[in-house]
């Protein structure tokens, strides 16, 4: 099989998160879905519209792939706008995994920015199945308003189920926003971990990425003890479109997960 | 060295249509040297030159017969490995249809070294990695590969800094070298097939001047390159000079018009194309050369990654010279100096590179 060609996946179901976000559940027409590793991503085809690369935020209950996109533009769009039944097209999975053995035996510290819970969706998922492996474990989450926080009801069954600390903080709060105000940053204060013995996983803009890597190595987190996810616009995911180029990097295949070690060097350089 | 001498390239070429291929070859076309299909040897451009320099490209007259008298062209092997456009599956109603891969049974003949190792660069991007790529193979396998050692290498040529020339050392079928006095081309065999198709031909055994005769046109080749690059730790230098004022200057000159990623016969990179019929049922999917030039080449979270002409200019050279390294283990560059010669304005990659520090 050539390794653009996609597999045809139906929706079997669509949950709106919010005003522009949906979570789809996708499973193969035919065959198996192979299986994934958190962190990693699948090209996900709108038929005659485009591809996009989307992080797996889960296993579905039937067999497939859980996939959260928010709708930015034409192909994102497409695919949230998909009903059960619709058939797309999928490639993958693709990419690095984020290192979950890495973490065992230390406190682990989970810092999403945005949409970037989806991809640490299963990060947390294998975390609280499997908490007497690790030390303390705190989610942090920063989202532009109260109202563009994906999966509130898992958090919050994560935080009361599994006892993990759970603090989300919002850049623009309404009039019943409560919680703390300002970025996901601010919030690595009001967790408990000992930096020493840290692992952490950082998923959102690179900006705000870029900041949170920087406070916990601050803190004395290793940077090859922080794992990011970079962001770069993808067209093969396979490594023969040359479009995510970070440096001597494929995101495609050597990303999108990587250590901040190998990461901030190339993240340092404008326009690389 | 197994080597035959044949007078003509006529039997050669009658022996590759008889066997099925379709014989590509250097003509002269829009005053360039252009691959073509061609059935007789009187379509190659006997007593054609050419003069290449900076953002110039004439062809010439060379008052000989020599047939293959003229340096790496517009065209490059690319064009038949990686097709500029290729359709890549329909989807209709839920069901994918892969397309056919067309892998026409060609002789390419007239390849020069430094396309050869093109060619093995691209045989490492398609077929090296973990994705490999079956519609690639497939075209590689239908291909002939019919070497010309250099004789006259142009004005923008670097292959001997780049060590990949100018004499042909292998991944080809048949290598010829054109020898004068009297007019006659010595044809070394590379594989099982080239063997087979010479055994089919008139020839005869090469003599001890033969040989000596050809080693001395590959090596007063080499003594005649338009450039040179001095290569020692160049992935290292450019890996370091993210700050080089040099980018800026080069960028205030390069138009981004993308013609040196075009006819680079390395550059690989595509993006693709959707269309839909009218009552939308029936999608396809084509992938397309593209190039690192293209303001929306990279992006990220929704806006250009590399907005200003002097990191598109950085990415570029940094992945041929560098990069290419840490991805495929292999220069991207093989210095047969396209992309000095068709650079509208002259820029050229051997001059940057002493530059950037
Ligand atoms: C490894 C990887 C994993 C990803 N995982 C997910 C995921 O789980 N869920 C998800 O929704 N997306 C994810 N993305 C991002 C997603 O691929 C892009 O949003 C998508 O490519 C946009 O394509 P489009 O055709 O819809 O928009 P385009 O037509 O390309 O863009 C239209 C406009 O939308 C805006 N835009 C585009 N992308 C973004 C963006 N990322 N953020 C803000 N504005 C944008 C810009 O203004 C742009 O001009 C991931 C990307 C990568 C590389
Ligand atoms: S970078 Fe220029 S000289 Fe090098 S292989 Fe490409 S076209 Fe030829
Ligand atoms: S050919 Fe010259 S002007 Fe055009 S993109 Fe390349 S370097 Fe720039
Ligand atoms: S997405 Fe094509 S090379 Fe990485």
């Amino acid at each position: 099989m050539h390794p653009m060609t996609p597999a045809p996946y139906r929706v079997r179901s669509r949950r709106p998160d919010r005003a522009d976000t949906v979570t789809l559940a996708l499973r193969p027409v035919a065959g198996l879905c192979p299986s994934f590793l958190p962190g990693q991503f699948t090209m996900i085809y709108a038929p005659g519209v485009g591809e996009i690369p989307v992080s797996i935020s889960g296993r579905a209950r039937s067999g497939g792939y859980v996939q959260t996109i928010r709708a930015v533009g034409a192909v994102s769009g497409a695919l949230c706008r998909t009903r059960p039944g619709d058939v797309v097209g999928v490639r993958g999975p693709y990419g690095t995994a984020w290192d979950l053995p890495a973490a065992e035996g230390l406190d682990v510290v989970v810092a999403a920015g945005g949409l970037g819970l989806a991809p640490l969706r299963p990060v947390i998922r294998e975390l609280t199945a499997h908490s007497s492996r690790y030390g303390r474990i705190s989610v942090i989450v920063g989202t532009r308003t109260p109202a563009t926080l994906i999966y509130p009801g898992e958090l919050a069954r994560w935080r009361d189920r599994y006892g993990i600390d759970v603090q989300v903080t919002v850049d623009h709060p309404d009039r019943a926003w409560k919680g703390p105000v300002g970025l996901v940053t601010r919030l690595i204060d009001r967790i408990v971990f000992e930096p020493r013995r840290t692992f952490a996983f950082v998923c959102g803009p690179e900006a705000m990425m870029r900041a949170s890597a920087a406070e916990l190595v601050r803190r004395g987190v290793a940077a090859g003890r922080v794992m990011l996810s970079v962001e770069r616009d993808m067209k093969c995911g396979v490594g023969r479109c040359g479009h995510c180029q970070l440096g001597p990097l494929l995101t495609c295949l050597d990303g999108p997960v990587l250590s901040y070690e190998r990461a901030a060097g190339l993240l340092a350089v404008r326009e690389l | 060295m197994n080597a035959v001498v044949t007078e003509s390239l006529e039997p050669l070429i009658a022996e590759l249509c008889s066997r099925g291929f379709t014989v590509v070859g250097p003509t002269t076309r829009d005053g360039a040297i252009r691959f073509a299909e061609i059935s007789c040897a009187a379509q190659l451009p006997v007593g054609r030159g050419d003069e290449q320099q900076p953002g110039r490209y004439r062809l010439t007259e060379r008052h000989d017969d020599l047939v293959f008298g003229f340096a790496a062209s517009p065209d490059s092997a690319k064009r038949y490995t990686q097709p500029p456009r290729q359709r890549l599956f329909r989807m209709r109603e839920g069901t994918v249809e892969e397309a056919e891969t067309e892998a026409p049974r060609i002789a390419l003949l007239g390849v020069r070294a430094c396309d050869l190792a093109a060619i093995a660069v691209q045989d490492r991007v398609f077929l090296g990695g973990r994705h490999p790529d079956p519609a690639y193979r497939k075209r590689r396998e239908a291909m002939v590969l019919i070497a010309v050692n250099c004789a006259v290498p142009g004005g923008t040529c670097f292959c001997v800094s780049m060590g990949t020339g100018p004499k042909a050392t292998a991944g080809f079928d048949l290598a010829l070298t054109e020898l004068s006095d009297p007019h006659r081309f010595l044809i070394e065999t590379g594989s099982d097939q080239g063997s087979e198709i010479v055994a089919a031909i008139s020839h005869r055994p090469a003599t001890g001047d033969d040989v000596v005769a050809a080693e001395e046109v590959s090596r007063v080749a080499a003594t005649r390159m338009g450039r040179q690059v001095d290569t020692d730790g160049i992935q290292e230098r450019l890996a370091g000079a993210h700050d080089s004022p040099r980018w800026a200057d080069v960028a205030s000159r390069c138009l981004a018009c993308t013609n040196c990623t075009m006819v680079c016969p390395t550059c690989f990179c595509t993006t693709v194309e959707d269309a839909t019929d009218f009552t939308g049922g029936l999608a396809e999917r084509t992938e397309v050369w593209d190039s690192c030039f293209t303001l929306d080449f990279s992006e990220a979270g929704g806006s250009s990654v590399r907005g200003s002409g002097s990191a598109r200019y950085r990415q570029w050279l940094t992945h041929k010279f560098s990069t290419w390294f840490d991805q495929f283990g292999m220069s991207g560059c093989v210095g047969c100096g396209r992309c000095i010669t068709w650079c509208p304005t002259g820029i050229d990659v051997t001059e940057e590179l002493g530059c950037i520090r």
